[in-house]
């Protein structure tokens, strides 16, 4: 058999299929193990894009703005996302705190910009910038590292584990976070392998 | 019923003598070793697969052991230092009264990631030699288990938001127990053994079961 554009092999399976084009709202399951191939969304890289730099935004806020306070009577403590994950940054733990880091600030933010670099472009329809195909595939490879949701719960838990002992102030930082893993999340649902590469090829031949 | 009306043999990559990417869903010819769409590494199928998976298993396993023996968090309120391992974590929770957190913490700490080693392992036993199992039900393990280890991480991000939060010098200070760092490794090993595995390798062994049988 020789491969050609219309010849899609499932990344879960291996099984070979014939899709050409993509009626709209209509979603291609792979006949073997059921994963989703092709999703027939015209609007879906506009979407991702709008999404990711709206995270991005959020992401900024984040770093800067107190995310949590704790007040005890006389004394008063603050934290940033920044302060919490430099928080094991004395002896041994200091490799534990850049892990941190990388896992709730940095990764998420790399990721955001790989996709807004790779797919951008094609959302106002331009040709794409030189690297997109290795900035997309960064931002797949980085998607189970990317642990925003993940702080967001562990927040949760420490709230509650606090409750008792001091007031607890939410900051603007707070929300923002929590924004960041419901728009991350309605993302992620917008995208499918085989239709954003072959968006990307059809940009690449404009 | 599951694939009920795709009963034939799928005809695979591999088998059509093409390799698929697993980025970029493109083929290409067998033997082509960059994918011309999106320059990712081609493999047919990971031959090291299982010996990666295996590897990733054990440093896990091993880290997890002392992440539950050491403490995770060092309490000092005045003149007074408490030590808390992962589950002497979870049963303050509920001294609180906080069933509904506590739970969370032990799903996370607790269950996901020793269900992780047994789910490994038993994927990575069943499918290197021909199996009777349903492809479909071992691939929703797969998933399952792919999705559900990064959830592990909430502890380590619970302690590092307590230590950030909680130094008030004499009155209360919290500071971090080795453990989590021994539980964070063990949760990234798990993770990379999980990503190791081949889930093309699943159907492979299918494939040759039902060839058998036919001749």
């Amino acid at each position: 058999m020789t491969p050609s554009d219309d010849l899609v092999c499932c990344p879960v399976c291996d099984t070979l299929h014939e899709i050409a084009t993509v009626p709209d709202g209509i979603r291609y399951r792979c006949v073997r193990c059921n994963t989703v191939i092709a999703v027939g969304q015209p609007e879906a890289i506009l979407r991702i894009v709008v999404l990711a730099v709206t995270a991005l935004v959020l992401m900024i806020i984040v770093i800067f703005y107190p995310f949590l306070e704790l007040r005890n009577g006389v004394f008063t403590s603050r934290a940033s996302v920044f302060e919490t994950a430099m928080s094991f940054s004395q002896g041994a733990m200091a490799p534990l705190s850049i892990a941190v880091a990388a896992f709730v600030i940095v990764l998420p933010i790399a990721r955001l910009m790989a996709l807004i670099w790779a797919l951008g472009p094609l959302s106002v329809e331009r040709k794409p910038l030189p690297g997109a195909a290795l900035a997309l595939r960064l931002a797949e490879t980085l998607k189970p590292w990317a642990m925003a949701e993940i702080f967001m719960v562990g927040v949760a838990v420490a709230l509650v584990k606090l409750a008792d002992l001091a007031t607890l102030n939410m900051g603007p930082a707070f929300w923002s976070f929590a924004s960041i893993v419901v728009i991350t999340a309605i993302k992620d649902t917008q995208m499918s392998k085989h239709s954003i590469w072959t968006a990307l090829d059809t940009a690449a031949r404009r | 019923m599951d694939g009920s009306g795709h009963r034939r043999a799928a005809l695979t990559a591999r088998t059509a003598g093409l390799v698929g990417c697993r980025q970029c869903t493109r083929v290409s010819p067998l033997g082509t070793e960059l994918c011309p769409r999106c320059g990712g590494r081609l493999e047919s199928r990971d031959e090291t697969s299982l010996q990666k998976v295996w590897a990733w298993w054990l440093v896990g396993v091993m880290f997890y052991i002392p992440a539950n023996v050491y403490p995770m968090l060092i309490t000092r309120t005045v003149g007074r230092s408490q030590e808390d391992t992962i589950v002497g974590g979870v049963v303050e929770l509920t001294h609180y009264g906080a069933w509904g957190v506590a739970a969370i913490v032990f799903f996370a700490s607790v269950m996901i990631p020793v269900g992780k080693f047994i789910a490994i392992g038993y994927l990575a036993m069943i499918v290197r030699k021909p199996h009777g199992h349903k492809p479909g039900h071992l691939l929703h393990l797969y998933e399952v288990v792919e999705w559900i280890g990064r959830w592990s991480m909430i502890d380590v991000f619970v302690v590092a938001i307590l230590v950030a939060l909680v130094q008030f010098e004499l009155l209360a200070s919290i500071n971090p127990g080795i453990a989590a760092v021994c539980f964070a490794l063990s949760v990234v090993f798990t993770m990379l053994s999980a990503m190791s595995f081949d889930s093309r390798r699943i159907w492979d062994e299918i494939e040759t079961v039902t060839k058998e049988g036919a001749e």
